[in-house]
């Protein structure tokens, strides 16, 4: 079976849950409403032969809304085929169900999605912060998180390593600043002229202090 | 990082009606193995309850070596973020490199030339050698057989050597650029690597000699940690992990990538799924791979080592220096980086660990929106609760040698 | 009656099988040559780390061999890798946990000053909660570097005050003096081998 294939079945089975196939590179994704996306998964593993959870990850899309997403990476071992899915996931309801009961690989891959960008699986056995300590007040790959760091507390320190410090980034080497605009804003070759990069950038998404 | 367990106690009067009874329990115990302990293999922390000596349940707790490798990639061009690379598994720096860097060029659409392809393939097998060797030589040591891992070090200097002709650097190579090699490979590397070849299926044949037959590495590692093909499915194991158990899948036959189709190996597949088979496994992938790096030595082609797309790799040193537009375009490469085009790519290549997978958003520019790395060792270890459950404590020890994870990838 | 009288030194013993020093000087002597790591090895310096020990660069040969992971066994601790926030309690617990005297080194620069990662988890540089004698830069380091970094804390101890750090507890003399300060190591410094042994 083709990845053509599998959107077209898939299609005739959800109708208005999956949106237009994007293809790139080879590559197929396609988007799932949010409600629908276990059912899809469930279909897809026994009917479809998708026995492989590849990747799950979780991106940011400042300023767009809504401003999350979920990605799943499947893959078919029979026919050696991946497809991706794609849940978009606002950010006043930020949550989606869990597919870790559908393939077991998922149970971490949601945790870190949770640890980095605060986005709840209803669902999951053992939703907790796995890259960051527990305790922890902030969702570090959001695009309003500085790549400094915020200062903060440890907990559970022996004795007085006790703060976290923000990073020395000194005006850093690194494209365009710290990563509290929105990525497309930072980049020169995005405008035409220089006067029109000057007037987009007078209203940054958001600013912060380097 | 107080998580609460949930114990069973009884108390004197209940307990000794039960000794009477026939079965005794004892009240179970909960230790914390790491995060700096000796065969964990790196800084991960186990929380293990144990009654006795054999394990009830194990509680991995990764994130001790998070360095925030995801957002860093969102704040560099494609090509700074190399270095990082080389720093996800370093046991194989070049193996990631080479998993970069096609990951990035499939987004922009390009091709290298064959010349780049062959020795990105030396690059890789080398690192799988290299890092099959730690591997053993780790797992062995745990176990208590030192000398393999003295010898496996002999043979990985002289791997260091060979990384430092093709590049500079013993260890943190990153040798690989968007769109082709840092360098051309120096005339004398390939005798060099010839006369590893030569040398080194001796040392597989001694670490043979010293481990496989031995029957205390044996019995400590047979019908340890059996993974059966349906879980190894489920929780997604790649690599040595998923064909231990049986299953013979390798994105080197799987999916071709830089011109794996053009040699002759054969995939190493075990039976049981145990320990002792992932070590078979990886003991047989080095010498599969010495049969790759001498097919690669013999039949390198000629030619250019870079793609010839200029807007994309940067110009050589002496038109840069000399004409204007190759100047340009040096300094356009190097201070915005490459003009990507908007898009999502997943790459993924067969990395000693399992499979290394580079899942790149891009809305246009030089630097990434997102990049996710798709980590092994971040998937294989979840494995170990299924794995350890049942086994005595001293098999713990085996099985995290088997399972041959990082914690550099695991945490990014 | 004249009788040859034994004086105090004599130099048919003093001068082959007993030797006169300080008594400072001997257990700085013998400190400095068998310092006892324990290896940190949190991240890829760790490698290198191995590598030291291992058959090339031998650093039993300064008598170091004995990397024990134990920090009551243990004289120097070797931090070698990233530490991050995560981990600098554990860290912090170690250091805490080893017996006089002890000596740190830094090895490599994540371990220096944070490295190359300048992000929101990464502690910038072990010296914020560690007093830290020898860093050692470099990423990571040449076997050969940490080489040198462990003969600069051989000469640190040699010139220590043993006698007066056991009376009151604590290391004096070295270690926090001003003039003797941390030590920096050139990460690149490295005699070539080339090819030796191919043949």
């Amino acid at each position: 079976m083709t990845p053509v294939e599998t959107i077209e079945r898939l299609q005739l089975r959800f109708g208005d849950a999956i949106g237009t196939p994007v293809e790139f590179r080879g590559e197929y994704t396609v988007t799932v409403s949010r409600e629908k996306i276990v059912e899809v998964c469930r279909y897809l593993k026994s009917d479809c032969a998708f026995d492989m959870l590849t990747d799950l990850s979780g991106v940011d899309n400042y300023g767009d809304d809504p401003r999350y997403e979920v990605d799943y990476l499947l893959y078919s071992l029979a026919d050696r085929i991946h497809l991706r899915l794609k849940v978009h996931v606002s950010e006043d309801d930020l949550t989606v169900d869990s597919v870790a009961g559908i393939w077991r690989t998922a149970d971490w891959h949601e945790r870190e999605a949770y640890d980095m960008f605060g986005i709840c699986f209803r669902g999951h056995p053992n939703l907790k912060r796995i890259l960051m300590w527990e305790g922890y007040p902030h969702f570090p790959l959001r695009k309003d998180f500085p790549l400094a760091g915020i200062p903060s507390e440890l907990p559970e320190t022996a004795v007085d390593a006790g703060k976290v410090e923000r990073a020395p980034m000194l005006g850093g080497p690194f494209v365009g600043g710290t990563g509290t605009r929105h990525a497309i804003q930072r980049e020169p070759r995005h405008y035409d002229t220089i006067a029109e990069q000057q007037e987009a950038l007078k209203n940054p998404i958001k600013k912060e202090p380097v | 990082m107080a998580t609460q367990y949930e114990m069973e106690m009884i108390d004197s009067a209940s307990r000794a009606q039960q000794a009477m009874e026939g079965e005794l329990h004892g009240e179970k115990m909960i230790i914390n193995m790491g995060p700096q302990h000796p065969s964990t293999h790196g800084v991960l922390r186990l929380v293990v309850e144990l009654d006795g000596e054999e394990i009830v349940n194990v509680w991995p707790d990764v994130g001790y070596l998070h360095r925030g490798d995801e957002k860093i990639a969102e704040n560099m061009t494609y090509t700074q973020f190399i270095p990082y690379t080389d720093r996800l598994d370093y046991l194989a720096p070049l193996a990631n490199n080479v998993a970069y860097a096609y990951a990035v060029e499939k987004l922009c659409g390009m091709d290298v030339p064959p010349r780049c392809k062959y020795i990105r393939v030396i690059c890789a097998e080398l690192a799988r050698i290299s890092s099959h060797l730690l591997g053993i030589g780790a797992m062995a040591m745990d176990i208590g057989a030192m000398t393999v891992f003295l010898y496996g070090f002999r043979e990985r200097e002289k791997i260091y050597d060979l990384c430092e002709c093709i590049c500079g650097a013993r260890f943190t190579t990153s040798y690989t650029r968007i769109g082709g090699l840092a360098n051309d490979m120096p005339d004398d590397f390939l005798p060099m690597l010839r006369s590893f070849l030569k040398d080194f299926p001796r040392t597989v044949d001694e670490i043979d000699k010293l481990l496989t037959r031995n029957k205390i590495f044996i019995e400590r590692n047979r019908d340890i940690g059996v993974l059966s093909k349906e879980d190894a499915i489920d929780f997604g194991a790649t690599g040595p992990n998923l064909r231990g158990s049986g299953l013979e899948w390798d994105i080197r036959k799987a999916h071709p990538y830089s011109s794996y189709e053009d040699f002759e190996f054969d995939v190493p597949v075990g039976t049981v799924g145990d320990c002792f088979d992932r070590y078979l496994c990886r003991m047989e992938e080095m010498r599969q791979s010495v049969r790759i790096l001498q097919q690669a030595a013999d039949n390198m082609p000629d030619g250019a080592w870079n793609s010839p797309d200029a807007k994309i790799l940067l110009p050589e040193k002496k038109a840069t220096l000399t004409k204007m537009e190759e100047l340009i375009h040096h300094f356009i490469n190097v201070t915005e980086g490459i003009n990507a085009p908007p898009g999502e790519v997943y790459f993924s290549a067969e990395n000693p660990k399992g499979e290394l997978g580079f899942y790149i958003v891009s809305k246009g520019g030089g630097a990434p929106h997102r990049l996710k790395i798709r980590s092994p060792s971040f998937v294989n270890l979840q494995l170990l609760p299924t794995l350890a459950k049942g086994h005595m404590m001293s098999d713990m020890v085996a099985i995290l040698g088997s399972l041959d994870f990082v914690m550099g990838e695991c945490d990014r | 009656m004249n009788e040859r009288v034994q004086t105090a030194f004599d130099p048919r013993i003093e001068g082959r099988d007993v030797i006169v020093t300080r008594l400072d000087a001997a257990v700085d002597w013998v400190r400095r040559n068998s310092v006892w790591p324990m290896p940190l090895g949190l991240a890829c310096c760790g490698i290198e780390l191995m590598a030291v020990g291992a058959s090339r660069f031998d650093i039993s040969r300064f008598g170091a061999e004995v990397m024990r992971f134990s920090p009551r066994q243990s004289d120097l601790m070797i931090v070698a890798g990233t530490c991050v926030y995560k981990m600098a309690g554990a860290v912090k617990r170690l250091w805490d946990q080893m017996s006089h005297p002890k000596w740190c080194m830094a090895m490599g620069a994540c371990a220096s000053t944070g490295g190359m990662y300048r992000s929101y988890a990464v502690v910038q540089g072990v010296d914020h909660f560690l007093p830290v004698d020898v860093y050692v830069s470099g990423c990571p380091p040449r076997p050969e570097a940490v080489l040198e970094g462990l003969m600069a804390i051989q000469r640190k101890i040699a010139q220590e005050k043993a006698l007066a750090a056991m009376k009151t507890g604590e290391r004096a003399g070295a270690g926090w003096n001003p003039v003797q300060g941390p030590i920096i190591v050139r990460g690149e410094y490295a005699p070539r081998f080339k090819g030796d042994w191919i043949r």
